[in-house]
């Protein structure tokens, strides 16, 4: 909480602060490098639906719903859920294992978000199947550090 | 500190046979990144929830892998196929090995 009047040392740690954030934080690349190394394969675009706000005022705090168009059956079922941000210090957000007792892959969370920046969201199917959904999400504020 | 943490559930009590039930759980924890600093300038450790382990009478329903990127007190909607009554159970473990459960009882009408 910044309480007291902000001095030019404040002023030059926190400006210090942000860039150091900045240098440390993922990247589209990284992103798609922690999501290869969990999930193998090419994903392919649909059945996965990303919803958020556009503009997020509050980066501490967004709120997403992840849903994968898929049934739940001992047959066929979505394994996997994977969440990355590619702008926070580290690009994972949640990992989500279903079961067919699941019955639906249908999520909702709240995201901190650093900076304006992609959400992506990775399923697998049982079968080993690949989809995939993003979107960017414009933050106003961010939700790291402070 | 760990005994303001309290985790809190939100689900029907009674369900259709084989309705899916959306699930609502918030747990109260400050869900500290490892990334904020304090009024010194250190580091404040890292120390969150890491997972939520969801079953349905002994059933794994879900398990879920919880990174710094969530929300402080974090809240948390997913759903159950609801076969037969039961009682589904909620375990939270945070990064010091703690643990919290919260149950609910579905009926099957």
């Amino acid at each position: 909480m910044i309480t007291g009047t902000l001095t030019r040392r404040t002023a030059l740690a926190a400006i210090a602060a942000v860039m150091v954030a900045r240098e440390a934080s993922a990247t589209p690349d990284s992103t798609r490098e922690w999501l290869a190394s969990l999930a193998k394969g090419t994903p392919k675009e649909g059945k996965v639906s990303l919803k958020a706000p556009e503009i997020a005022e509050n980066g501490n705090s967004v709120p997403v719903t992840v849903s994968v168009e898929s049934e739940m059956s001992d047959k066929s079922y979505v394994k996997t859920l994977y969440v990355a941000a590619d702008g926070n210090p580290n690009p994972g957000v949640a990992i989500y294992e279903f079961t067919p007792l699941s019955g639906k892959a249908e999520v909702q969370l709240r995201v901190r978000l650093a900076q304006t920046q992609k959400l992506v969201a990775v399923a697998e199917m049982n079968d080993g199947t690949l989809f995939m959904a993003s979107r960017e999400v414009k933050v106003t504020i961010g939700g790291c550090g402070g | 500190m760990a005994d303001d943490i309290k985790p809190r559930i939100r689900v029907a009590n009674t369900a259709k046979k084989g309705e899916l039930v959306e699930v609502k759980t918030l747990v109260t924890h400050p869900m500290e990144s490892g990334q904020r600093k304090d009024d010194s300038g250190k580091l404040v450790p890292r120390l969150i929830v890491n997972s939520l382990a969801v079953t349905y009478n002994g059933k794994p329903v879900m398990n879920l892998k919880i990174e710094p990127a969530i929300s402080a007190n974090p809240y948390l909607s997913f759903f159950v196929k609801v076969e037969e009554s039961g009682t589904l159970k909620l375990t939270w473990t945070d990064d010091e090995k703690n643990s919290w459960t919260a149950e609910s009882k579905i009926e099957v009408t």
